[in-house]
């Protein structure tokens, strides 16, 4: 079995195992039960049970750091079930199940690192076995932390949250565009948790509810019909039309939360769902605000409208479309007049067609 | 027995536009947060995250008290919040906790001294009163809302305190209106309180703008500023007032909230930008 280094045990630990072993602990391959004849003690990754006095037990569990100590902190922790299988899931490395504790420890006296969003997560532990937590932006999980600024409260990432690396305003806060430059070194779990609730707010309860079978999902139709006053005319958008909006708004690209839900619960959306590590549950206000401008957009009567164009200037306007899409303009070099999303190119098409009338009606 | 577990939600309108619109909201949580009465505090919101529709299941206390963060009774407070928390006929809220929704924080009688507080406030002056007008200033009627009533009850009980000179409620949309807020006063000293949750559009750009303060309200203007004579002390929205926290609280104990007791250890730590 591999030991973690650093790692002791406290009196206060063996006294609570003690205690503990009234009602029975079973922990992870730990057992330990009070008997008619002392206590009886499984460890993991042992095959035998051995059955000890208590003064025999107290230097025992002084000698098993690990099953011990790990016992100790998750049966410490007075927290949800949502947050306690979140803390959980840092640990799990691989993704598929916990590994024993004797492996966590070891890679936990190492660092433990998990991805939630646009977050880093890493894990340690303490030489008692308390766990500790840092965060950071992803982008920056090999900057030195002296070129970080550090944070211990919670409460900072209500303001960090909120603007973008250019200071733009996220109303979305789950869109990829988390600002950089900051960590939070040392982290308790409680602090962890509060501190994850600002930046992706209510993303644990949403993935713990799905990984338990428990996700409920409102489709489009039915967060629309639910809309009143200005917003329920995105009702009225058309079946097409809604493809549209989620491809514009709710991928990858745009925003990190995984779409669960679909037009309706017999019409899937084809559009991707996207790879987020917690899902999202039903249509946000940002897409359904959106939504009735396109559906205003769509109740209006189309007209043809002839539009002369130069072949390089219908690429132009691709371009032109494509670069906002995507948020590209600003990579766009001033004199590079051969991409037709260049400033002086669209301000040459803008003249040129406010002239002829096209487009730019007075 | 121990106490049941009690969590407070304190529910805003948010903005997709303005970042500062949910700033006030997350203030008052934090002093709450700060004073420790309640085991777990959350912001929600309409145009935010997490939204009204989301907020339930991220607490686990056995009693959830909600408090709408709204100026009036009206649309918000009676149709949309209720409706997206699943508290309303029918629907089936997303929490093992017992929901206690409470009135808005707006039509509290305590309201009153939020606005009196603002009012010493923007004018530096614990005694202001005597030769003193004040204008509170409401949304009005635009869309179905009934913050008139509001803006008309706090009104008339600073009047009835004898404490200004003059105490005028005045409207954006409906008469009488805040634009000619001169002529509804005799004092030379007006001050100015917009009934608003947050400072946004309205009361950064509208109000002081269409009183004259300033042609642009990018260029800004003085506190006081001289038009026509008249002096205006205008304080931008009341909800910024850190008083509004205890309203807040109030509200919270007359849904059954116990909030005389510490249950966190956040008491303990300094709110960042306080």
């Amino acid at each position: 079995m591999v030991e973690a280094a650093h790692c002791t045990v406290t009196e206060g630990q063996i006294d609570a195992a003690i205690t503990a072993a009234h009602e029975g602990i079973s922990f992870e391959g730990f057992e330990l039960r009070q008997t008619d004849g002392g206590y009886k003690l499984t460890i993991p990754e042992a095959n035998t049970s051995e059955t000890l006095t208590e003064s025999a037990l107290r230097e025992r569990l002084a000698s098993i750091p690990v099953p011990l100590t790990n016992w100790h902190y998750w049966s410490a922790l007075d927290v949800s079930d949502a947050k306690y299988a979140f803390l959980r899931w840092l640990e799990d490395a691989r993704g598929e199940e916990l590994p024993p504790p004797g492996e966590r420890y070891t890679q936990l006296a190492d660092e433990l690192e998990r991805h939630w969003g646009e977050l880093l997560i890493t894990t340690t532990i303490d030489g008692d076995g308390t766990r500790r937590y840092s965060l950071r932006h992803q982008a920056d999980a090999t900057t030195p932390d002296d070129e970080l600024t550090a944070y211990d409260d919670p409460l900072a990432a209500q303001r960090l949250a909120k603007e973008d690396d250019d200071g733009r305003y996220r109303p979305l806060k789950t869109a990829p565009t988390l600002q950089t430059g900051w960590h939070f070194p040392d982290c308790s779990a409680a602090d962890l948790l509060e501190t994850v609730s600002f930046f992706y707010p209510a993303t644990v309860a949403n993935w713990y509810a799905e990984s338990t079978g428990g996700l409920e999902v409102t489709h489009w139709s039915e967060t629309t019909a639910r809309q009143t006053g200005i917003y329920d005319v995105a009702a009225e958008l058309p079946r097409d039309a809604v493809d549209w909006a989620v491809e514009a708004c709710c991928v990858d690209s745009q925003c990190l939360k995984r779409r669960e839900w679909e037009y309706d619960e017999e019409t899937a959306i084809d559009v991707p769902a996207g790879n987020g590590e917690f899902p999202c549950r039903e249509p946000c206000s940002l897409l359904i605000a959106a939504a009735r401008k396109w559906s205003l957009i769509e109740a209006e009567e189309t007209e043809a409208m002839p539009l002369e164009l130069a072949p390089s200037e219908r690429d132009q306007l691709e371009e032109l479309l494509d670069a906002v899409a995507e948020g590209k303009t600003d990579e766009i070099r001033e004199a590079d007049v051969g991409d037709g999303a260049n400033r002086y190119r669209a301000r040459y098409l803008r003249a040129k067609l406010r002239e002829k009338g096209v487009l730019f009606r007075e | 027995m121990p106490e049941p577990s009690q969590a407070l939600v304190v529910a805003g309108h948010g903005s997709h536009l303005n970042p500062e619109s949910s700033t006030p909201i997350f203030e008052h949580a934090n002093r709450i947060r700060e004073r420790g009465v309640f085991d777990e505090v959350r912001e929600a919101f309409w145009k935010e995250e997490p939204a009204f529709r989301e907020v339930l299941r991220t607490l686990d206390s056995d009693e959830i008290y909600v408090v709408p963060a709204f100026m009036s009774n009206g649309y918000f407070t009676n149709q949309i919040i209720p409706r997206e928390l699943r508290i309303a006929d029918g629907w089936k809220p997303e929490t093992d906790g017992q929901v206690h929704y409470s009135e808005p924080v707006g039509t509290h009688d305590s309201m009153t001294d939020v606005i009196i507080r603002r009012v010493e406030t923007v004018t530096n002056n614990p005694a202001v009163g005597p030769e003193t007008g004040l204008a509170v200033v409401g949304h009005g009627t635009e869309r179905h809302e009934d913050s008139n009533a509001s803006t008309n009850a706090h009104a008339a009980a600073i009047r009835a305190r004898d404490r200004f000179d003059e105490v005028q409620a005045l409207f954006m949309d409906e008469p009488p209106y805040i634009d000619d807020v001169t002529e509804h006063f005799e004092t030379g000293d007006i001050v100015v309180v917009p009934l608003f949750v947050a400072d946004g559009y309205h009361t950064r750009e509208d109000i002081p703008e269409d009183m004259g303060l300033t042609d642009d309200y990018r260029d800004g203007y003085d506190i006081p500023t001289t038009i026509g004579g008249h002096r205006i002390w205008y304080s931008g929205a009341v909800g910024t007032e850190p008083l509004l926290a205890d309203v807040i609280l109030e509200r919270a104990a007359e849904a059954g909230a116990t909030i005389d007791q510490d249950r966190t250890t956040r008491a303990t730590k300094p709110t960042p930008g306080a």
